[in-house]
């Protein structure tokens, strides 16, 4: 059960929180100027790395924000927390 | 008799009776079951699982691999180790041969879970444990001090947990811990008392103080009852006052064994010998048929066997600290040569471990012979030496192997005293390399399911949702549905109706007079800011920045991938105000994509989005004679055509209730859903429920609003969908705006496979025989005769009803290249029985909406 | 005597083909190769010990009931093959066929469980539909009162699905690759894939660099890792997926069941215990660790469904790691790189695929080109986007 830091709310049980994969990964500006295989990559490929990986929650249960944690997955040791 | 005159702490004012394999015994409050039978002078408790040989008590507590018993009264549970059942009146108890029995009947226990927060949480209540919980105590720190054994009291300041045995030790600090409230108390515990109760303890700082675990040592006929951990046989004089024999072999590794043979002795008991593997000495064999009646010595390096007549084993292997809540956390161990045994290596928790450096390890494991076949090193499994060399012969190099192939360490004791013993035989047989070990795993000693499962039970597994009106569908005969967490009305039969008539004669009233439903359970998502309607173009597939306030406007979402994911109603309320209904199932799902887009994608926009489902009880009014019954119970209202028509909204009073009137249909039919504050939902329901006598109103539930809404062709999301359907292969091109430049989906609508022409497409199904209902989730083919599989499907049927209003059968149906197909014939194989059916449009009934819009 | 399940030989400097991950579909692949191809000079490089990851950690359910032509034709192949494995490898795995039942708990449940049963029977699949009472005849502990939260509607049943013990299908296929020549290289890790004008060459390990013409990929949870070596990324999350055991139990469960809905799935193996699976935890990790509230879930649902394990005990949990893509179907195929392989993205299905992914994947890798079984699983077709969706038919929704 981690124990993930909100930001906003403080420390909570991984229960309260819904878990949103990796994070940075931004909308592309136009879809449509994309080839088939660029919109795949969006849609589909994401980083899946052993070791620290940044990644989305969102406190659902509480605030019900989104934020970006960087976890070790090797060990679900939580290395940072941002807004 | 072997009970000490004096020693133990037991209470020997209060006898305690109890029964074990079919024979009456007493013993003391205080004991447990395994100090009451070695009292009584039970020596064999079972019998092991593979071969069959005889088992007695092995140690003094949770680490037991032998003394398994059943528990019998006061009722059923398999498999608990006699050294940790507290003895109490009425206890009936049979010994096993490894395997348990369930009861057949309805466990009566309770069982309840709580949390709690500690600065530290110190595991052990030995002299160690309670030290370190004094000190951490004296900083002012919360702690929490759990131990397994029937402890009265702890330290000052300190929570005392006792019967509490801390079973998984898991990521950040957070560990779970099993509380035996009432097994102590037998017949005599209180019902409304939790039986066992789970602690989930996230704790600041943690304490390992689980001392160690006496290693047994492998040698020939190691298993037999009477051969005891030399530890455990002090544990039996000193707690409960037992001696367990009165002719003792003592067989050690290393100096505790001393303290045992010294004590025990002076408590009567007679020490024939004290072997000592250091002084070259070691156990070669043992007889006795159900227990230890002579014990062989030899030398190690070979010579004279001699015989001792005793009928008590003690054997110390040395010590293994308890490290498994160590592991569990993720700490390494690290077998340390010199000292003999395990030590912890490093965590990343916030964690120590107290090592008690009194208890000595060994690294001598296995007595030498040349016949292994009785050297146990896992007594529950029964596997040997000999099953350790077979596995090596066999090619295996990892423990892991040796583990899996023997079946060592996998029993209810999880291999607590074999599987060092275990890693040591392999070691041997391939030589040199370290010792290895199995990783750790929670749970610590074996927790009931009924306690992991706790109070979430029956009703309680999951929310029961219910709407404002749900006592009247109750009150009137409703039979209900689940849909999600919420309990809808599925119909209202009258008097001894089945469904389809019941449902036939709702549909009638809602076609033909008017009827009513309860659509409260429906999402409501307000989306509210200057930029909400720009924020909704962006989601929604149509445009809906143009819809004027007082319009409604029907849209649906997709996911990234193209796929409708849920559709529903856009009111705009004002300029900066909208008002989204979303199915019932996918309401917190939708709200949820709403933010994750808003808050990661475009937080530059402002629009906020509130859930409003439990703000608002819908009643949808719906008939011919509709408009006459709102009228009269909204006179204020001008709900003619012209005035109030179609796909609009009003705000009004509806029965003396402040309401807003949406006119929009999910049935085909002249149409209103009638909104009102959540706590006025039942009067609304009765006032409209009066109002429409005259006309003959009827109450409705989902099935019916089933068959309505198909009839009109129009889908339900998650019935005639199911995450692989576009808009377009719902025949709704309509519905996406092809000149807004992006909406969430729309790039994906034009990948090879999206932009297919013989996609699945929904369409009707009128199958030829108009009395043959087509099952839901048949499928379709081409021919009449079904060809040997595999046999491509051309689709399935998504919905399919009787109709009233059609005088015949009819389904809904996804088939590839279904548009390009009406009026083709089709075949629904049916296992004995082949159904032809022709494909139709989607929408059966009133093609042209006249009813809807009249 | 013993007999020798494998010799552990030093890994030699180069082999015809490398698959990369010793587990059982590694093993299986390795096996196939060289019964149905003749290709012997291969090596199984696995980075711990055999059959150690997602072979040892799953629930050892095999069934072939899937929705879409492409999955149930795969999974049927596999289960045809486990028919008659035991005597194929000469090696005793335990296979039971004692059925699957598959729950509805709501009629969304039960429209989509039809549905199933009707794909099935099209593709020549054993399903048939029950109602509760019948379902009830075939597991009676199954609680099918109406008076739980969730209430059993019906059932599916595939009455050749069962179980097989897990390790002993791992050591039955290294045994038999190992008799024909196939090296098993154990505790060797690999850190580098050598690709040469776009095509694979060899590998880096831990034991040396290892020549290769033909490298195949089998490592489930760990397949994004090594994809990283030569710059593919696949569309693939490695999730931990949660197990347990209870102690050895007198008979009480005669078949396997599964519930979609409230995320259990149960069978009483051979000894007695019951081998129970809890949902996928929602984050990515390679841990092989969960969290117990996914646990406590499970016993909630269990115990719904059957009230009889009140008492059972957990005896031990465990996780592996699941490989998990967007329509909870495998990858296996071709890669952009020449003579690179690929099979991975299995999630909770792995194990019932074994030999029915180890005779297509050999098939791939032998002739370069896809059996027409795993056709339908490349990695292109998420650029297509003709995915091949199975959240409904997985045991778990993830």
């Amino acid at each position: 059960m981690l124990l993930i830091r909100c930001p906003w709310c403080g420390p909570r049980d991984e229960a309260e929180y819904h878990y949103g994969g990796q994070a940075h990964v931004a909308y592309p500006e136009d879809p449509s100027a994309l080839t088939d295989e660029e919109w795949a990559r969006y849609l589909f490929v994401r980083a899946n790395p052993e070791g620290p990986f940044t990644e989305r929650w969102c406190h659902t249960a509480g605030c019900r924000r989104w934020f970006t944690v960087v976890r070790d997955t090797r060990t679900n040791e939580i290395l940072a927390v941002s807004r | 008799m072997t009970r000490h005159p004096t020693a133990g702490l037991v209470d020997r004012s209060v006898p305690v009776g109890f029964r074990f394999d079919g024979q009456e015994y007493r013993g003391y409050r205080g004991d447990t079951l395994a100090s009451a039978l070695l009292a009584n002078g039970v020596r064999q408790v079972g019998t092991s699982v593979r071969l069959g040989r005889p088992r007695g008590i092995y140690s003094a507590g949770s680490e037991e691999p032998t003394g398994v018993v059943q528990i019998e009264e006061p009722f059923p549970e398999p498999m608990l180790t006699a050294t940790t059942v507290e003895l109490h009146d009425g206890l009936v108890a049979s010994g096993l041969s490894g395997r348990g029995r369930l009861a057949t009947t309805p466990d009566p226990a309770r069982y309840d879970a709580v949390y709690a927060h500690t600065d530290v949480l110190v595991v052990g209540g030995g002299p160690a444990g309670v030290a370190a919980a004094e000190a951490a105590a004296r900083t002012g720190a919360r702690v929490i001090l759990a131990d397994e054994h029937p402890v009265a009291a702890g330290p000052t300041g300190v929570r005392l947990l006792a019967r509490t045995t801390v079973v998984g030790y898991y990521d950040d600090n957070y560990l779970v811990a099993v509380q035996r409230r009432t097994n102590h108390l037998g017949a005599a515990a209180p019902p409304h008392v939790a039986r066992e109760r789970l602690w989930r303890i996230r704790a600041g700082r943690v304490v390992l103080a689980t001392g160690a675990h006496e290693r047994p040592i492998a040698f020939a006929g190691n298993d037999r009852p009477g051969v005891m951990l030399a530890g455990a046989a002090r544990t039996y004089l000193h707690r409960y006052g037992v001696l367990a024999g009165r002719r003792a072999v003592v067989f050690t590794t290393n100096d505790s064994a001393y303290a045992a043979a010294r004590e025990l002795a002076g408590a009567g008991v007679e020490i024939a010998e004290i072997v000592d593997t250091r002084q070259g000495q070691a156990v070669v064999g043992v007889e006795g048929d159900t227990g230890v009646s002579t014990v062989e010595v030899a030398p190690l390096a070979g010579g004279a066997t001699r015989r001792y007549d005793a009928d008590l084993l003690l054997v110390s292997g040395g010590w293994n600290p308890v490290l498994h809540l160590y592991s569990q956390a993720g700490g390494r161990l690290r077998f340390d040569e010199e000292l003999g045994r395990f030590v912890p290596d490093g965590c990343r928790q916030a964690v120590s471990f107290v090592l008690d450096e009194s208890l000595p390890g060994s690294t001598f494991f296995v007595v030498p012979a040349e016949d292994y076949r009785t050297h146990f090193v896992d007594l529950q499994r029964d596997v040997t030496v000999a099953d350790v060399l077979d596995a090596t012969g066999a090619g295996l190099r990892s423990v892991e192997h040796v583990k899996r192939y023997t079946t060592a360490g996998t029993a209810h004791d999880q291999g607590k005293t074999s599987g060092v013993l275990t890693s040591a035989a392999v070691r041997q047989a391939l030589g040199g390399h370290a010792l290895g070990l199995t990783t750790f795993r929670p749970p610590y000693t074996p927790v009931s399911f009924a306690t992991l499962a706790g109070r979430d039970r029956g009703r309680c597994f999951d929310p029961v949702r219910v709407t404002a009106i749900h006592d009247w569908h109750v009150a009137h005969g409703a039979l209900f549905e689940n849909v999600g967490q919420w309990q809808r009305a599925r119909y209202y039969p009258v008097a001894a109706e089945d469904m389809p008539a019941a449902v036939r004669r709702e549909c009638r009233a809602a076609r033909e007079g008017v009827a009513l439903m309860d659509a409260s359970t429906l999402g409501k998502i307000e989306v509210q800011g200057a930029d909400a309607a720009a924020f909704l173009d962006r989601l929604y597939t149509n445009v809906l920045s143009s819809l004027r306030p007082g319009a409604i406007r029907y849209g649906v979402l997709c996911h990234a991938d193209g796929m409708l994911f849920d559709d529903g109603t856009v009111a705009r309320l004002a300029e900066d105000r909208f008002l989204l209904t979303t199915t019932t199932g996918n309401a917190a799902a939708v709200l949820e994509w709403l933010e994750e887009w808003l808050q990661t994608e475009w937080p530059h926009l402002r629009a906020y989005c509130t859930s409003v489902t439990e703000q608002w009880a819908t009643v949808a009014l719906v008939g011919p004679r509709s408009r006459d019954v709102l009228r009269s119970l909204a006179p204020d209202l001008a709900v003619d055509a012209a005035a109030f028509p179609f796909m609009t909204w009003r705000d009004s009073t509806v029965a003396g209730l402040a309401a807003r009137v949406c006119r929009i249909s999910f049935s085909g039919e002249l149409a209103y859903e009638i909104n009102v504050p959540w706590w006025y939902g039942t009067a609304l329901w009765e006032a409209v429920y009066a109002a429409g006598q005259p006309f003959g109103i009827t109450p409705y539930g989902t099935e019916t609003m089933h068959v309505l809404r198909a009839e009109k062709g129009y889908p339900i999301v998650g019935q005639d969908t199911d995450g692989t359907v576009t808009p377009h292969d719902l025949g709704m091109a309509w519905v996406v705006s092809k000149k807004k430049p992006d909406f969430v989906g729309k790039r994906s609508f034009s990948r090879v496979d999206t932009s297919r022409p013989d996609r699945r497409h929904l369409v009707g199904l009128l199958p030829d025989d108009r009395t043959t209902l087509l099952p839901e989730g048949a499928h379709l083919i081409a021919t009449r005769d079904v060809p040997p599989p595999p046999v491509p499907a051309l689709g399935h049927v998504t919905s399919s009803y009787p109709s009233a209003a059609l005088g015949r059968t009819f389904a809904l149906a996804l088939v590839k290249g279904g548009r390009d197909r009406i009026g083709q014939r089709l075949y629904a194989p049916l296992g004995d029985r082949v159904v032809p059916v022709t494909v139709a449009g989607p929408v059966l009934y009133d093609p042209e909406g006249a009813r809807r819009d009249g | 005597m013993t007999e020798v399940l494998w010799r552990n030989p030093e890994p030699k400097r180069r082999y015809q083909t490398v698959i990369v991950g010793g587990g059982g579909h590694g093993l299986a692949t390795a096996y196939y190769l060289a019964r149905n191809h003749g290709i012997t000079d291969v090596a199984v490089l696995e980075r711990g010990w055999l059959g150690g990851g997602n072979m040892a950690r799953n629930t050892t359910i095999i069934r072939s009931n899937y929705l879409w032509d492409a999955s149930a034709g795969i999974y049927e192949h596999a289960l045809k093959l486990w028919e008659g494995l035991e005597e194929d490898l000469g090696h005793e795995i335990l296979f039971s066929q004692r059925g699957v039942l598959n729950l509805a708990h709501s009629p969304q449940d039960v429209r989509d469980g039809v549905r199933r049963v009707y794909a099935n029977q099209l593709a020549g699949i054993d399903a048939q539909w029950l109602d509760p009472a019948q379902a009830r005849q075939v597991c009676p502990i199954l609680n099918v009162s109406p008076d739980v939260r969730y209430p059993v509607m019906g059932a599916s049943y595939q009455p050749r699905a069962g179980i097989a013990r897990h390790d002993h299908v791992a050591w039955g296929f290294a045994r038999a690759a190992d008799t024909l020549g196939v090296d098993l290289v154990q505790h060797c890790e690999v850190t580098g894939i050598d690709v040469h004008n776009g095509r694979v060459t060899g590998l880096r390990t831990t034991r040396g660099d290892i020549a290769a013409e033909r490298v195949a990929l089998c490592a489930a949870g760990h397949s994004s890792v090594l994809g990283a070596m030569v710059g593919l990324d696949l569309p693939i999350q490695s999730h931990p997926l949660q197990a347990l055991v209870s102690e050895l139990l007198e008979p009480v469960h005669p078949t396997v069941v599964m519930s979609n809905a409230v995320h259990v799935y149960v069978s009483q193996a051979h000894k007695g215990e019951l081998v129970m699976g809890a949902g996928i935890d929602t984050y990515n990790s390679y841990s092989q660790r969960g969290a117990p509230h996914v646990i406590e879930r499970q016993m909630s649902a269990a115990l719904e469904l059957f009230p009889v394990f009140a008492r059972a005990h957990v005896l031990r949990t465990w996780g592996g790691i699941v490989d998990v893509t967007p329509d909870a179907s495998p990858i296996v195929g071709l890669t952009p790189v020449e003579n690179l392989f690929l099979n991975c993205g299995w999630g909770t299905g792995g194990f019932k695929a074994t030999p029915g992914v180890g005779w297509c994947y050999a098939h791939t890798v032998a002739r370069g080109e896809p059996h027409p079984l795993n056709a339908p699983f490349t990695l292109d077709r998420f650029v297509t986007g003709a995915l091949v969706d199975e959240h409904g038919a997985a045991a778990v929704a993830h």
